[in-house]
């Protein structure tokens, strides 16, 4: 039996917009175990970002109760949250959210840096590391702006790594790319898959669903749809499949 | 996140926005020279002034008549006539610390020579007054006695009146100056002094025989006032309470009366012209400080803007594990650092400036120890005030709003 990390029970999130309430997610329960690759589909404004909002501890819940390594998030305090994020979550966004006009190498240390227990040393290794990971290690001193989109992305997803989160969250992590950097991300997620990371990777592309573990389907703030993946497809054999590029 | 990493994240972002923190600096560095300026030429007119007077001889003691308190209420013709001749007397001749004395009685008018025209006044007195006032005999004599009993019509002149009327350099001494219609012989010219400290023109400046005013000018028995020096600058006290009692006896006044006359001493004036340095130094500290106010409103601006800014910026640090504190800090060492930096600059622009002037200038210039330190502190405590405020703001930011923000 896979240990869980990732309970949720009849979550609710609504948002007060001026007289009227919006029911982001009505009821939301299901749980997440160590080392599943989860994709979350549906369409637009089905409660997406949410509910991967409310997961990373971004934000808490109107109702309902959230289980993280079996500790109730809704317990918790502000700096609680964020030392959870710190140390237990890491962050995919669609933007990349680089620091501009850092280089890669302080992007990714800076989750590390706001955690006393790591060193200046510690933190330069461990961010390239991560680096080398993301296949980057000859883009130590590029700054933000030096990089293209897929670069970017492949910082943003070491800085996500950096600190041994439990739990990846990417939202659209691959919205702004082509379908070839895509893939090349994909690779990225099943080689993380295959060590044993525990990912949640939010997606519009059933395409890219099809290389993950379990497959949930939002509408309406609901679950409509949540079931194991039987044919995992291999990111690395689409990607040697595509035609070679023609310039 | 610890202190050194603040400072480093901080450092970096002012360092990416380096034209911005310079401008803002600018503020800061502007407020605290001018702070250190102002009051360095403030305390420098200050110390200049006093030692003017006590050149001008410190155991000067002058007696006006009236009630009048010192730049006071404006007196009646009648309490002015309550000096006569008889207090000059007493205070000539029954008095132990008084060394010299002079009464004094002043009229205007146009003097003539030739077709030289030139308004002045002149003043009445005797051969003491020179030394009270510490002036001197450049040429020729001062009036004798005997011209004072015979009320002879004689004159020493200052040296800007020589200029003004006699335009073509000729020798004043002999000569007969007509001072509204009544001729003086020049018998003596004083030596040129120069301005005093409230920018007066000491060598305009004619002496005639008391006695010559008073019966062939004015046409007035009472005086208008005494000026005397004590024996010492330390007997200063003690000749104005002599010449109190001699003066309240000569007036007959009951205990319960007021004094008719008032004395005050070169001391006191020059209490009276510190204390007006002292309010000259405080106008400009405030219109300094206003600078620095200025400044500081600046830093808010710019961490206004730079919160802004960096809105998406503070979601990530925030979604990646900063808490509210980080970025409290964080921002508020960059409103530190800025104004540290601009207190500095601007404390060696504002030595710069101070010693500027007294060189290319030679306006009297002290640079006060307290001023810097001032200005230095006040600096660094409006930066961080107005600083802390966008600082807080930011700080509590919610994460997914400063993530969404566009
Ligand atoms: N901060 C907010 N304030 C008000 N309403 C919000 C807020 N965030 C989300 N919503 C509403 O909640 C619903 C779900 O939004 P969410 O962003 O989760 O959708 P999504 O599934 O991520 O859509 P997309 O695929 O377009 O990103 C939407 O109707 C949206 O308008
Ligand atoms: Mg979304």
């Amino acid at each position: 039996m896979n240990k869980s990390i990732i309970r949720l029970e009849n979550i609710k999130r609504d948002f007060i917009v001026g007289e009227e309430t919006v029911h982001a997610l009505r009821g939301v329960s299901f749980s997440i175990d160590e080392g599943e690759f989860v994709s979350i589909m549906g369409s637009s404004g089905s409660g997406k970002t949410t509910m991967l909002n409310l997961l990373g501890c971004l934000d808490t819940p109107t109702e309902g109760d959230y289980f993280l390594d079996n500790v109730a998030v809704s317990t918790m305090n502000k700096n609680q949250r964020s030392t959870i994020r710190n140390k237990k979550i890491g962050f995919v966004f669609q933007s990349y959210n680089l620091l501009p006009k850092t280089t890669a190498e302080e992007n990714v240390e800076l989750p590390l840096m706001y955690n006393p227990s790591y060193t200046g040393k510690e933190r330069r290794e461990k961010a390239i590391k991560a680096l080398n990971d993301v296949g980057l290690s000859d883009r130590l001193n590029h700054k933000s702006n030096q990089m293209s989109g897929g670069q970017m992305q492949r910082v943003a997803i070491a800085r996500a790594l950096v600190n041994d989160p439990v739990l990846i969250l990417a939202d659209e992590a691959t919205g702004n790319l082509d379908t070839r950097t895509a893939y090349e991300i994909m690779v990225l997620f099943q080689e993380l898959h295959k060590k044993g990371r525990t990912i949640v990777f939010v997606t519009h592309n059933p395409e890219l669903a099809a290389f993950t573990s379990r497959n949930i389907v939002l509408r309406d703030g609901k679950v409509i749809k949540d079931a194991p993946n039987e044919r995992i497809e291999s990111a690395k054999k689409m990607l040697d499949a595509l035609p070679k590029q023609e310039d | 996140m610890n202190i050194g990493n603040l400072i480093k994240v901080s450092l970096r972002a002012l360092n990416n926005n380096k034209m911005r923190a310079f401008l803002t600096m600018l503020g800061i560095i502007i407020g605290v020279a001018s702070v250190i300026t102002m009051l360095a030429i403030g305390q420098g007119s200050k110390k200049s002034i006093q030692s003017q007077i006590s050149e001008m001889g410190s155991n000067m003691i002058m007696i006006q008549p009236g009630t009048g308190n010192m730049g006071g209420v404006r007196l009646s013709g009648e309490s002015q006539q309550t000096l006569k001749l008889e207090d000059y007397y007493a205070l000539r001749d029954k008095t132990n610390y008084i060394s010299a004395c002079s009464p004094t009685v002043n009229s205007s008018g146009q003097y003539i020579f030739g077709s030289n025209n030139y308004p002045c006044s002149i003043s009445g007195v005797n051969s003491d007054y020179l030394d009270i006032r510490k002036l001197s005999i450049d040429e020729g004599t001062v009036f004798s006695k005997q011209q004072i009993e015979v009320a002879a019509k004689v004159c020493i002149v200052g040296q800007t009146v020589i200029k003004n009327l006699f335009t073509n350099g000729e020798d004043p001494l002999g000569k007969v100056i007509r001072f509204n219609k009544i001729p003086f012989t020049i018998i003596g010219t004083l030596n040129e002094k120069g301005f005093n400290s409230m920018g007066m023109d000491q060598d305009n400046i004619v002496l005639a025989p008391y006695t010559t005013i008073q019966k062939r000018i004015l046409a007035i028995t009472y005086i208008q006032g005494i000026y005397a020096s004590a024996t010492t600058e330390a007997d200063t006290n003690k000749a104005i309470d002599e010449a109190e009692t001699l003066l309240r006896a000569n007036h007959k006044l009951k205990a319960s009366d007021a004094d008719d006359f008032n004395i005050r001493s070169q001391e006191e004036i020059s209490k009276m012209l510190t204390s007006t340095t002292d309010i000259l130094t405080i106008l400009l500290a405030c219109i300094a400080s206003i600078s620095l106010l200025v400044g500081g409103i600046g830093i808010m601006n710019i961490m206004y803007v730079s919160v802004t800014e960096r809105t998406r910026e503070i979601g990530l640090r925030m979604s990646i594990g900063a808490k509210g504190r980080d970025i409290l800090s964080q921002f508020l060492i960059e409103a530190i650092l800025i104004s540290f930096t601009g207190g500095i600059i601007g404390v060696l622009f504002g030595l710069g400036a101070s010693l500027l002037i007294q060189f290319a200038f030679s306006w009297p210039v002290s640079i006060q120890l307290y001023a810097v330190l001032l200005s230095f502190v006040v600096c660094t405590i409006t930066g961080v005030f107005f600083g802390w405020y966008p600082a807080k703001k930011a700080s509590q930011l919610d994460p997914i709003d400063a993530l969404r923000y566009e």
